[in-house]
């Protein structure tokens, strides 16, 4: 593998997977983090830094390990190797409910609603206030419409509509909100806008960036790299289970990102 | 609503063809035939809510019937309490038998409830016939003989009737002044009027109705206890489904087991509860029957009353499909039920028929059901 070109000094020495070099501003840092399923290498020796409240994309082809990945982060799966470190101190996280306790959220794909439930129901989901044992539904709901304004989620006429009857770039929002509302500091997002419209897509986007800059560190995998470049701040590169670029968003453009994908290797300097 | 369209509908038809449909007597009649669907319904709707079911149900009430009138007759004469404890325990661990089988083995709440029924069903035929000479268990307890032929005075009627108006209109506006001191949105007030005007009208008829004199030798009037009886468990199980965590996890679990178990929630845990629960509530609805019939033989079951549990909870508008329901729509679906087998048998048509027209009601209540599961996620 040839030498990546854009490599940010963040995870410039870690080769060996140790733990010098990591940068205690970085909210989250991986390093040297292999994940074996049998034979197969998922991930090979990956060093990522995410920062807080900048938005990170990760990109690359199908099977390039981008799941694998953030399935490691969020506690799913526990790599074979390598480390983790949140802000700058190492820990262990062995389940989703550790990694989210740290403040680590993830919205899968499937966004993970009750459509038969409203917008209320779902931001609670599991962690419902109660008054006497009897759900408190105002501190909820006053709680969750705070939490949207401050998103800027304005396209939601009532927080009592069912959660089946909103658009797909609202119900983005609403699993996003739910995250924030429980302090995330880090929301790993996969795909968000796979399946949405333009209109949509840019609420989303907006979305994304609302959330940096509110501080919290934001980690998207996408396929769209014009949605990546609009709002990305950082770029990492997977290619065949391997990290091989990563670094500020100007580093890169779109050719090179292109060839970074394709074949773990540009020529072409941004 | 639909339902109450077509409840109404069906009402004014048989009013129409039999004037005794609406005398005092039959409506009394018609509610206490109403009830045993309606408790049956209720037991199922923890099931449905969750997307299972429980075909068992139906014969777990004959159960509970029997022990109950069993103990308390002179052979074993358990006090009443003892016995209905024991038909109830018995329901009750059944059902978490089912839901045990269904969550640790991974297989369909459908098959092991249509087995759980056969099973069910062939050791009660085998007690009854065997182990009972005569092969029947009669009532011989006054309290279970009580809980469909006793009636509240007159006064107690109205007493409870408009207790249950108040307390309604006072957990309406308390609720609502919560929320409106919240500043949150709030609907119109006339709607609470609107809700509670119906409320006091349906009491009032319903205590005039009940308080008219039935009886033709003897006075026979105020309302069965039955009917606050099936109230009461109503107000619990609408209050547990609406305002706790329990039955937030109830709906959440209905409606993407995956995200529910993603929140934290011990999905499989709650599927047990919901076996457990529809079980104790068949138990509840056999100590109901067991009265009406006056005891219970092997000649006196009656399969078809296995799937009215489901069929008053679907015809109510519960979804089959999880997620969808309220305990309520089992009081209509019960309600409907009973119409159509009482007004049926009044009007004369032969009884085949009441199979044919509840066949009708509830694959029209399905159809409603699945039309708007459908435009709800046209709506994505």
């Amino acid at each position: 593998m040839s030498e990546p070109v854009a490599v940010d000094s963040a995870s410039a020495d870690s080769a060996a997977g140790s733990d010098i070099g990591v940068d205690p501003s970085m909210l989250l840092s991986l390093r040297g983090v292999t994940k074996r399923f049998g034979a197969v290498q998922a991930l090979k020796r990956v060093d990522l830094d995410v920062p807080a409240g900048q938005v990170t994309a990760l990109i690359g082809d199908n099977g390039a390990g981008k799941s694998t990945l953030i399935k490691a982060i969020a506690g799913i799966w526990e790599p074979s190797s390598g480390e983790k470190y949140w802000m700058g101190k190492k820990v262990d996280t062995h389940t989703p409910k550790e990694a989210s306790k740290l403040g680590i959220a993830t919205v899968y794909q499937d966004l993970a609603l009750c459509d038969n439930l409203d917008i209320v129901a779902n931001m609670y989901l599991g962690y419902e206030a109660t008054k006497f044992d009897v759900l408190d539904e105002i501190t909820m709901e006053k709680r969750t419409q705070q939490t949207l304004r401050d998103l800027s989620v304005t396209t939601v006429s009532s927080v009592r509509q069912l959660v089946g009857t909103l658009s797909g770039g609202q119900r983005q929002s609403i699993a996003v909100a739910r995250a924030v509302m429980r302090d995330a500091k880090l929301v790993i997002m996969d795909e968000p806008t796979a399946a949405l419209g333009v209109t949509q897509t840019a609420q989303v986007l907006s979305l994304i960036k609302t959330l940096a800059s509110r501080g919290i560190a934001v980690l998207v995998i996408s396929h769209n790299l014009n949605d990546v470049f609009e709002v990305a701040d950082r770029i990492a590169v997977m290619y065949l289970g391997t990290l091989v670029s990563s670094g500020p968003v100007g580093n890169y453009d779109m050719n090179s990102a292109v060839d970074l994908i394709t074949t773990g290797t540009t020529s072409r300097a941004a | 609503m639909p339902v109450l369209i077509a409840l109404v509908a069906l009402v004014i038809y048989f009013e129409v063809r039999s004037t005794v449909f609406l005398s005092a007597d039959n409506v009394t009649n018609l509610f206490i035939q109403a009830i045993i669907y309606m408790f049956l319904g209720m037991a199922e709707v923890w099931l449905l809510l969750l997307g299972e079911i429980d075909l068992s149900l139906g014969w777990l009430a004959g159960l509970s019937g029997s022990i109950a009138a069993i103990y308390t007759n002179a052979e074993f004469h358990w006090p009443w309490w003892l016995a209905f404890v024991a038909a109830l325990a018995a329901c009750t661990a059944i059902g978490t038998l089912w839901g045990v089988i269904v969550v640790r083995l991974r297989l369909p709440s459908f098959i092991v409830t249509l087995a759980g029924s056969f099973i069910v069903e062939g050791v009660l035929l085998y007690i009854l016939d065997h182990v009972f000479e005569g092969g029947g268990a009669p009532v011989q307890s006054a309290v279970l003989s009580d809980l469909t032929t006793g009636n509240l005075t007159p006064t107690w009627s109205w007493i409870f009737v408009i207790a249950v108006i108040l307390a309604s209109a006072g957990v309406m506006i308390v609720r609502e002044r919560a929320r409106r001191e919240a500043g949150l949105l709030v609907a119109p007030l006339y709607r609470i009027f609107v809700k509670l005007g119906a409320l006091a009208i349906l009491g009032v008829a319903m205590a005039l109705i009940f308080n008219t004199n039935r009886g033709s030798f003897i006075t026979i009037e105020g309302m069965p206890f039955a009917v606050p009886l099936v109230f009461a468990l109503l107000a619990i199980y609408s209050f547990v489904l609406a305002r706790t965590k329990f039955g937030r996890y109830m709906y959440a679990i209905g409606g993407n087991t995956e995200a529910a178990r993603r929140a934290g929630i011990p999905v499989n845990r709650y599927r047990i509860y919901a076996f457990m629960l529809g079980g104790f509530t068949s138990g509840i609805a056999g100590l109901f029957y067991v009265s009406r019939l006056g005891g219970y033989s092997s000649s006196s079951t009656d399969s078809t009353v296995v799937l009215y549990a489901v069929a008053a909870a679907v015809i109510g508008g519960t979804s089959l499909y999880g997620g969808r329901g309220k305990m309520t729509y089992a009081i209509v679906g019960g309600i409907i039920l009973a119409v159509i087998e009482n007004g049926l048998v009044l009007i004369q048509i032969s009884t085949t028929m009441v199979y044919v027209v509840t066949g009708v009601v509830l694959l029209g209540a399905v159809t409603v059901d699945s039309l708007a599961r459908r435009s709800q996620s046209l709506l994505k």
